[in-house]
């Protein structure tokens, strides 16, 4: 029996290191190669060894397939590709083709300039692992072979981030990637149509959050910056360079625009201005009313947001800044948190989701003093505060997309154990479906049933619509019959009558004739009569003839009366059939041996 | 399968396509060319224009001075300009399912056919195509309404008046069909009815029919459609392009193995190679500007002016004349401008890769940062306070005959110092310059056609192979001013069927098969046996089901047992319910081991007796003959039902059911 096959290397039952391996009709995918933002040693990429112990990796995959720019989603690519080998093709939107590489060029930086670290991957190696990256375009059918096809579907989260579909033959898998249902400031809403999938793999980060509406998070947000920036505190937000970091830019924006504030917003890294410029280039990426709106005014060129430097974290006064990176794990951010972290004044929201071990997770969690490098500690006075900004789709979104796509099971990846555990079971009680909740290096296997293809004579169909009427009836359905000719690789259902030509064969005539004697005291023209009469009652759906020559003809069975000269009331009734009216003929033999009403 | 042709202009094709259930519209180009009939449309009051004499038959009789005007011998319609649609008479517009439009210049009479027609159906094109084709009807529809006339011209219309009329005029044909431009309300509600497709993105229709957008390296978002089903695959190839200009490379493989390959859209211009035009262009420019004349570029808002443009930035700096100012000129400019740097996936590579650094894909964005190239609405406002000449004006409309460029030949044609350089294909320059006769000014004539040529063309569909082509008629002749050009037409075996405006063409379809699902459970209950080496049959009795075009064979579900309370006579009563068909059989029954067979059986006293076509065998205590020839046997047996029926599956142990 066909079957599917999907095993996380990462993010099975956690977040960080995004990397599924699909096995689906003789062909394996690789759905994201991403590395994890709390590990500092192996376990910070995903395990590759699971797909081969020696050796390169190229001939055990047909493809990769990168769902958006985030590194825990395309950290390892490099890794994966230039140090461990894989020269297959490396799948992913425009966007992310532009954005990925300085990404990892920074992650790059960070730790082996930064931390010292060697044996990691070097900016040469980002380059050719660029060069094996083939762009998808949205809903584009991407051929990768004979068989293999992929297509990509819009995900919101940040610019450029997809979903895919993969399918070869009848059977096929959704692979969402991060994604998010409501359109935010700049980004739309993910889409996908009904192409009930085998299986969806669903991201499922904020599986049992129902985030109030977006409206309500986002004044609340701007309420808090404003109320520190009124008291002369400074206020930190730890973002991404792209993604969110525009939303809550354009947010800002309007917002200080409308109330006229004149405390100094900073973007932190030289990226900023290059990084909108992406946003500017790849506008159709971005929501409707920024796309139809940008020949009047491009939203991503900001007029109260300035670049940041290293010197102004200690300007007095108050001032926002955005910073990167978003978990307060490395970077300028985490380095003007350690010197506004004491004053009470001031405040750090964490406007995304933060995995454990980082600095980020630990001040979510309330804790008070942090243990710095040297043994030195962090006394946190700050207030700290978490808005959801980040955009996945919460509970309510991971449902709206299975009622969109319909998959006939469902396996949730990216998120907490527990919190799966209780989506699971809501998504096995509303959808009736089985969810899977695979940890990584664990094998989920779904057994598909495809149907056979197979090419049917026109004539046949055409034939079998019309004797089946335009609304079949359900209670008694026509059975339909034809011959499947078999022959290399071709399968063709046709009508028994040209198979026999098409083969050579000839057609074996296998009839029966059967005599009934009856007394009636009629003579035969009248004997024949009553019988038709007979018929007429007891048959009522089948086409009864009386011939003139001395025939009755039903369907096509034929039934004559003879009789004798010395006993004309003994009469011989003679019914011929052949095979194709065995029932009937059988049935009416029978029949007719019990004589005729009288 | 037919081909209904609504439109005869190779380059502004209609056609509409039944296919299977489908009824399926293959662009709509609007021929604006009927606006050549028609006076100018100035922006500012021509003293020039509203002086030209009106016309008067020579003897009297007719008296059209308020609908006519004469200028240099010539006579034009006082009226705004009307243009000639696709046909609406040949078939019932309010059917067409679907319209697929290859390209924004192949869309121009969408509103005339999704609107006040009964249309409901859907109409797919690329986002560029959308986004660019929303600006050249909104450019159309602003030029029309800048420039408001009071009183439509119908007179000159009637037969009788058109016929004694002189020519051109008296030989346009159709004239009653001619409509003005629409309004941007239809504009609005025709363009919502657009669905966008990306290349290669499969769109299922009816579940019958699956078409596919293609590049076709012709324009940004420029299609070819491939229209298929399992077994048949229509390709419409429109407006293509083998050159590298901006947009992606056309794709031709995916148009291999076409069944018929319907063919619009070929270069206008069969004798002038587009890279010469362009430095024929530079060279023009530059010797006017270097006099102190001023250039004029009629051109359309989007395409070739953005190849002008980028190889402008590169040959003015080269040429010295880094200081002249560009202007250009619509009430979509700047759109037209912005749009162009969005559509980075629709580009080519080397324009791709740009967006990667990033840095917009074309230089124009340069030009407009260093103030060489100004964009302006109109030549009212910001423009008439700024600009300087000698300078070179891109604006539109190519027919001479709408748009601010009406404004510059008043302005400049007295000049011989300026120079007018047409670039666009669309129309006879000689015709555009009619209403502006005597003219001073300098006219250069570079068409710049970059679509397939008739060379490339044949090159083509030797590598892809359809087997039928359909095409315009012209393409199947030399060009009327070079009749011995023969190169100039399709020369193909069979030979490509033509049409024409009104063609209603069959085409050669035979289909045979469709696609249909064996359900699983039904596919593993078949058993298959093998007729001879390689080929396999199994009978298939199963329940068919139809929905959506799709077809499924389910198993026949297991009639449901009989109530044993129901007494079993009665149920033999009933007839037999269903009329299950039995299924044909083949073969033959040997004598010998038929013999030997009925011996196991228990009958052994068999009689037999040779006959010209076979045996006859007398089963002597049963009192029963079996016939037996090559192709038949014949049971006959009175009175014995339960014998009969072994004696039938006896003999069907020896032969094959189909």
């Amino acid at each position: 029996m066909p079957d599917i096959k999907i095993t996380p290397l990462g993010a099975g039952q956690d977040v960080g290191r995004s990397c599924i391996l699909v096995s689906i009709g003789g062909k394996n995918i690789m759905l994201d190669c991403g590395m994890h933002m709390g590990y500092n040693d192996d376990r910070r990429f995903p395990d590759f060894s699971y797909i081969t112990q020696n050796g390169r990796l190229t001939e055990f995959l047909d493809c990769v397939i990168i769902s958006h720019f985030h590194l825990d989603h395309c950290g390892a690519l490099p890794y994966m590709s230039e140090m461990v080998g894989y020269d297959g093709p490396i799948y992913m939107t425009h966007p992310t083709k532009a954005i990925c590489p300085i990404l990892l060029e920074d992650f790059r930086k960070i730790t082996v300039d930064k931390k010292g670290e060697t044996n990691f991957f070097t900016s040469q190696m980002i380059k050719d692992c660029m060069k094996k990256v083939v762009p998808l375009n949205l809903h584009q059918t991407v051929q990768v072979d004979e068989e293999l096809e992929i297509k990509a579907y819009y995900a919101g989260h940040v610019l450029g981030a997809a979903m895919v579909q993969i399918k070869v033959g009848l059977e096929s898998v959704v692979y969402t990637g991060d994604y998010n249902m409501t359109p935010d400031r700049h980004l739309g809403a993910a889409w996908i149509d009904k192409c009930r999938p085998d299986i969806l793999i669903s991201e499922s980060t904020y599986a049992t959050t129902i985030r109030d509406s977006k409206r309500c998070r986002e004044r609340d947000f701007l309420k808090k910056v404003h109320e520190t920036v009124e008291r002369g505190g400074k206020v930190l937000i730890p973002v991404f360079a792209l993604g969110r970091a525009q939303e809550l830019c354009i947010l800002l924006e309007t917002f200080w625009e409308r109330m006229n504030l004149k405390a100094p917003i900073y973007f932190s890294t030289g990226l900023t201005e290059k990084a909108n410029h992406y946003y500017k280039l790849f506008i159709t990426w971005t929501n409707q009313k920024i796309r139809k709106t940008f020949v009047q005014r491009n939203m991503f060129e900001f007029k109260h947001i300035k670049a940041f430097d290293r010197s102004y974290a200690d300007n007095p006064g108050p001032m926002v800044v955005f910073a990167t990176p978003g978990m307060l794990h490395a970077g300028q951010s985490l380095q003007i948190f350690k010197k506004w972290a004491g004053n009470e004044k001031n405040m750090v929201i964490m406007p995304g989701y933060c995995v454990q071990g980082t600095v980020g997770h630990k001040i979510l969690n309330g804790q008070k003093k942090l243990e710095m490098e040297g043994r030195a500690t962090l006394d946190v006075k700050l207030q700290v505060e978490y808005m959801s900004f980040s955009a996945h789709a919460d509970a309510k979104g991971i449902m709206q997309l299975i009622r969109m796509a319909e998959p006939r099971n469902m396996l949730l990846v990216h998120g907490e154990a527990k919190k799966m555990e209780f989506l699971k079971d809501k998504i096995e009680q509303e959808f009736s479906i089985s969810c899977y909740m695979p940890a990584n290096g664990e094998t989920t296997t779904i057994v598909t049933n495809p149907s056979v293809p197979v090419d049917i004579s026109l004539n046949l169909l055409k034939r079998e619509m019309a004797l089946g009427g335009p609304l079949p009836d359900a209670k008694r359905p026509r059975t339909m019959h034809g011959t499947l000719i078999m022959k290399d690789n071709s399968l063709r259902l046709v009508s028994p009558e040209q198979a026999l030509k098409e083969l050579g064969l000839s057609e074996h005539q296998l009839r029966f004739t059967c005599r009934v004697q009856l007394h009636d005291p009629h003579s035969d023209t009248d004997t024949l009569g009553r019988i038709y009469t007979h018929l007429k009652s007891v048959l009522k759906s089948y086409s009864i003839q009386h011939v003139p020559d001395g025939t009755v003809i039903v369907e096509s069975i034929v039934i004559k009366v003879t009789s004798s000269a010395e006993e004309p009331n003994l009469k011989v009734i003679l019914l011929s059939w052949s095979y194709q009216d065995e029932e009937l003929g059988s049935f009416l033999s029978t029949l007719l041996k019990k004589g005729l009403p009288s | 399968m037919k081909l209904y042709c609504l439109s005869g202009h190779p380059t502004l094709p209609c056609n509409v396509l039944k296919f299977k259930s489908t009824t399926i519209m293959l662009d709509c180009g609007l021929d604006t060319t009927a606006a050549l009939y028609f006076l100018p449309l100035p922006l500012v009051h021509s003293p020039r224009l509203s002086k030209l004499p009106g016309w008067v038959s020579k003897d009297g009789a007719i008296n059209l001075e308020k609908e006519l005007k004469e200028c240099s011998g010539r006579v034009f319609v006082d009226s705004q300009p009307e243009f000639c649609l696709p046909e609406k008479e040949l078939l019932d517009l309010s059917t067409i399912d679907v319209i697929l439009i290859s390209n924004y210049h192949c869309m121009m009479a969408l509103p005339y056919i999704t609107e006040h027609t009964g249309f409901t159906g859907t109409v797919y094109a690329t986002e560029p195509t959308l986004q660019i084709g929303r600006l050249l009807m909104e450019e159309l529809v602003t030029f029309m309404e800048r420039v408001p006339k009071a009183h439509a011209a119908t007179c000159w219309k009637n037969k009788e008046i058109q016929r004694l009329l002189p020519g051109p005029l008296k030989d346009a044909v159709d004239v009653w069909s001619w409509r003005k431009c629409y309004s941007m309300q239809e504009v609005n509600s025709a363009l919502s009815k657009v669905q966008l497709v990306g290349y290669s993105q499969k769109v299922e229709l009816f579940g019958a029919v699956q078409v596919t957008p293609l590049s076709s390296g012709y324009s940004l978002g420029s299609s070819n459609w491939i229209i298929q089903s399992h077994y048949e695959k229509v390709s419409y190839v429109s407006g293509s392009s083998l050159l590298t200009t901006h947009p992606q490379p056309m794709e031709q493989s995916s148009l291999k193995n076409s069944d018929v390959l319907i063919l619009t859209g070929l270069t206008q211009i069969p004798t002038a190679n587009p890279d010469g035009m362009l430095g024929e262009f530079c060279s023009n420019l530059a010797m006017t500007i270097r006099a102190g004349g001023n250039v004029l570029v009629p051109c359309y808002s989007s395409g070739v002016i953005y190849d002008l443009l980028e190889c402008l930035y590169q040959f003015m700096d080269s040429a010295n004349l880094g200081t002249t100012p560009f202007y250009f000129i619509s009430p979509v400019a700047n759109s037209s401008l912005e749009f162009s740097q969005i559509f980075a996936e629709w580009l080519c590579q080397n324009k791709q890769s740009k967006v990667y650094l990033p840095e917009p894909p074309f230089p124009h964005a340069e030009l407009i940062q260093t103030n060489k190239l100004k964009h302006y609405p109109s030549i009212h406002g910001d423009f008439s306070s700024e600009f300087r000449q000698p300078c070179v004006v891109f604006t539109g409309h190519p027919s001479l005959r709408f748009g601010d460029v009406v404004h510059f030949m008043e302005l400049w044609g007295k000049s011989s110092l300026n120079t007018i350089i047409f670039t666009e294909p669309d129309f006879s320059y000689l015709d555009a310059l009619a209403p502006y006769q005597p003219l001073a000014m300098k006219c250069v004539y570079c068409p710049i056609d970059t679509r397939l040529n008739f060379h490339q063309v044949s090159k083509l569909l030797k590598d892809i192979q359809p087997l039928h082509v359909v095409c315009p008629e012209p393409y199947t002749q030399p060009p009327p001013a070079q009749p011995h050009r023969s190169d100039l037409m399709l020369e193909l075996q069979p030979p490509p069927m033509a049409y024409r405006r009104c063609s209603v063409l069959g085409l050669p379809f035979r289909r045979r098969y469709e696609r249909i699902h064996l359900l699983p459970e039904l596919a593993r209950s078949l058993v298959p046996s093998e007729i001879k080496a390689g080929v396999s049959v199994a009978t298939v009795s199963a329940v068919l089901q139809s929905k959506d075009n799709k077809h499924v064979l389910q198993p026949v579900p297991k009639p449901a047992p009989v109530p044993p309370s129901k007494k079993r006579k009665r149920v033999m009563e009933e007839p037999p319910e269903v009329l299950n068909p039995k299924p044909l059989l083949s073969g033959a029954v040997p004598l010998e081991p038929f013999l030997a067979m009925l011996h196991k059986n228990g009958i052994t006293e068999v009689k037999v007796e040779e006959t010209a076509d076979g045996h006859i065998l007398h089963l002597q205590t049963e009192d029963v003959l079996i016939q037996l020839e090559e192709d038949a046997t014949h049971i006959i047996c009175d009175n014995n039902e339960p014998l009969r029926t072994a004696l039938r599956d006896l003999v069907l142990r020896f032969l094959q059911k189909l």
